[in-house]
């Protein structure tokens, strides 16, 4: 791990007011730490009316124990558990990260043919210094901002969007970053009215050809064709606990188990993790999160996705427009597994 | 991506039509007793209705292609098992049933051959086979047919059936249709036509990426084509589905499809708009 990676990390371990679940969105396996936190919380309380020092031994042992357990839990979560972390209500969104990491943020808006997709967003921006395009799928919290955000299911009109802002990236040698957080594309009778099929085909065409850097970040859940359509990418890097996956686990459950109950089961088969998809050699790398994910601590999530970029796009700069393409498209041609 | 409950649906049915104990055959569509026979003679297209019976992909090769010019290529790719996953069967099991089953050893065959004198390389997807998923050895398939277009300067046509993409190989093949598009850019930027024929049904991934990049896109008659399953659709919107919509004739109204072409009239067709690109060999 880098220096600074370690730092910020420990840094966000430290943080105790951000890093804990009270007020907090408590998953099943989250529940002992809770109530560890709980634990000393209260005893913090008690400690301040009463101005009892000698509590602050007992208090500092109980913190240890919370962190203690806090890494047993979740540098060992289970495939299920981190589709859950990826699925997190409070896990940052592709809006909380774009403030946190870049500066001159314009948002550009519409595919120019129907309408302005809000499940996905897009612009441009600077990191510092340099120029680029970020595009990203875009969840909402809370149920109005979620109808209003599609529950981050995009329309065709979204990855058209998407697609314009790439060719103007290119057509000014920008790079391009995309955030990829998408239960899928959007199976709706509009979608399909208007091609979602298409749409998605055709970004795929141009991105596989697209002669800057293309990098992605997956921050949450990676569903599908819907989160492909913006991720044929020069580097692909997963957040920690992010999933990406040919199907949900849901869906996979239902028709292989005919039951969607046996998500679990699904999810430990499809393999959908970032070390999982390391191994594949389909992901380039993983971002560690702060102890117990992105959430605990966005700003410092948002400066390990701000350093990985920067890093990523001086090396990919160094490439000729050709050189660039052709590596991606070697890197995509080597995908597979088959006897013969 | 739900390829196995239409699997099963798609086999029922054929099971009926392909194995028909008598000379007679009942169209599935209107219903219509057909004389087996005749049934054949019209590329198994029912007289009365229109409705085009699934057809196995050997029958599509010598409906297209010139006598005695197919070269099957790339026979001995086998499907591999890189999640080691398994469901209530494991997927190599699966694998080896399904050649068994078919007799072929993959979703696509793919060779080369004349159309009506126009060099080709075709590539036609067999439903049967796990019901024209796509994994690893489609994507591979794919990406060497059009390497083979690309040095012997041959248009690339497709004819697809499929139900998406092989959720037993994961991640490994949703990104086969990003394989898929880097092939077939390479085949625009070498400046071969790609014409894609889609055929019932075509949906999921596979419609999401080869099956609509063709410079030409034609279907047959009231295929279903679409991004989403229609089970899928229903249960999001919570109602039932226009009639005809996801059909052929819907994607052509809402600007997705070139044309539609009738089975009996797809050679000819192929040919006129092979005709259109070709003498472009030198570029
Ligand atoms: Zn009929």
């Amino acid at each position: 791990m880098p220096q600074s990676v370690s730092e910020s990390l420990q840094k966000a371990g430290s943080a105790d007011a951000r890093s804990s679940l009270r007020n907090g969105y408590v998953l099943e396996f989250e529940k002992p730490i809770a109530e560890v936190e709980q634990k000393v919380s209260e005893m913090k309380q008690i400690a301040r009316s009463g101005g009892l020092d000698s509590f602050s031994d007992d208090i500092r042992r109980m913190e240890r124990k919370a962190t203690k357990l806090k890494e047993e839990i979740y540098r060992k979560l289970t495939r299920w558990q981190k589709v859950q972390m990826a699925r997190h209500p409070q896990r940052p969104y592709t809006l909380d990260y774009i403030p946190r990491i870049c500066s001159g943020w314009t948002e550009l808006h519409g595919d120019r043919c129907f309408a302005d997709d809000k499940a996905i967003v897009g612009g441009l921006a600077s990191i510092d210094d340099v120029p680029l395009m970020i595009i990203g799928h875009q969840k909402g919290r809370g149920t109005k901002d979620n109808l209003y955000r599609n529950f981050g299911m995009p329309n065709p009109e979204g990855y058209r969007k998407a697609l314009r802002l790439m060719m103007l990236a290119a057509k000014f040698n920008r790079p391009v970053v995309t955030f990829i957080d998408t239960p899928g594309a959007y199976p709706g009778l509009g979608a399909e009215e208007r091609g979602q099929a298409e749409a998605i085909a055709h970004n795929l065409f141009e991105m596989a050809r697209l002669p800057v850097p293309i990098v992605t970040i997956v921050i949450g859940e990676g569903g599908s064709g819907g989160a492909l359509a913006i991720s044929v990418a020069d580097r692909i890097f997963m957040l920690e606990h992010a999933i990406y996956s040919v199907i949900s686990p849901e869906g996979c459950a239902s028709i292989l188990y005919r039951d969607a109950a046996e998500a679990e089961r699904a999810a430990e088969a499809l393999k959908l993790t970032a070390p999982d998809l390391v191994n594949l050699k389909i992901v380039d790398g993983i971002i560690e999160e702060p102890l117990g994910g992105a959430h605990r601590d966005v700003d410092a999530m948002a400066a390990l996705i701000k350093e990985k970029i920067l890093s990523t796009l001086k090396e990919l700069q160094q490439l000729s427009p050709e050189e660039l393409v052709r590596a991606r498209q070697e890197k995509y041609a080597n995908i597979g597994f088959w006897l013969e | 991506m739900d390829w196995f409950r239409k699997t099963r649906e798609g086999l029922t049915a054929k099971a009926k039509k392909e194995t028909p104990d008598g000379l007679w055959v009942k169209c599935e569509s209107c219903g219509e007793i057909i004389f087996r026979r005749e049934l054949e003679k019209q590329f198994l297209v029912c007289p009365k209705c229109r409705f085009h019976f699934a057809m196995p992909g050997s029958q599509y090769i010598s409906l297209l292609i010139d006598e005695e010019s197919w070269e099957e290529i790339d026979t001995n790719i086998q499907a591999k098992d890189p999640l080691s996953f398994r469901d209530t069967q494991k997927y190599s099991d699966r694998i080896l049933k399904a050649i068994k089953k078919t007799g072929q050893k993959e979703a696509i065959t793919t060779g080369t051959g004349e159309l009506d004198s126009n060099p080709v390389v075709l590539g036609v997807m067999n439903f049967r086979f796990f019901g024209g998923s796509v994994g690893s050895v489609v994507g591979e398939k794919l990406a060497r047919a059009i390497d083979r277009a690309i040095a012997e300067r041959r248009a690339v046509i497709i004819i697809s059936s499929s139900g998406g993409m092989r959720m037993q190989e994961g991640m490994v093949s949703l990104m086969q249709m990003a394989k898929g598009s880097v092939k077939f850019s390479q085949l625009a930027a070498a400046k071969l036509p790609y014409i894609s024929v889609l055929t019932n049904p075509t949906t999921g991934g596979t419609t999401a990426s080869f099956s609509m990049q063709g410079d030409v896109i034609l279907a047959e008659p009231r295929a279903l084509i679409g991004f989403a399953g229609p089970r899928v659709i229903k249960q999001t919107i919570g109602q039932d589905l226009p009639e005809g919509f996801q059909r052929s004739e819907f994607l052509l109204e809402h600007g997705f499809l070139d044309e539609i072409v009738e089975r009996k009239d797809m050679k000819a067709k192929l040919a006129q708009v092979l005709a259109f690109f070709s003498g472009n060999e030198s570029s």
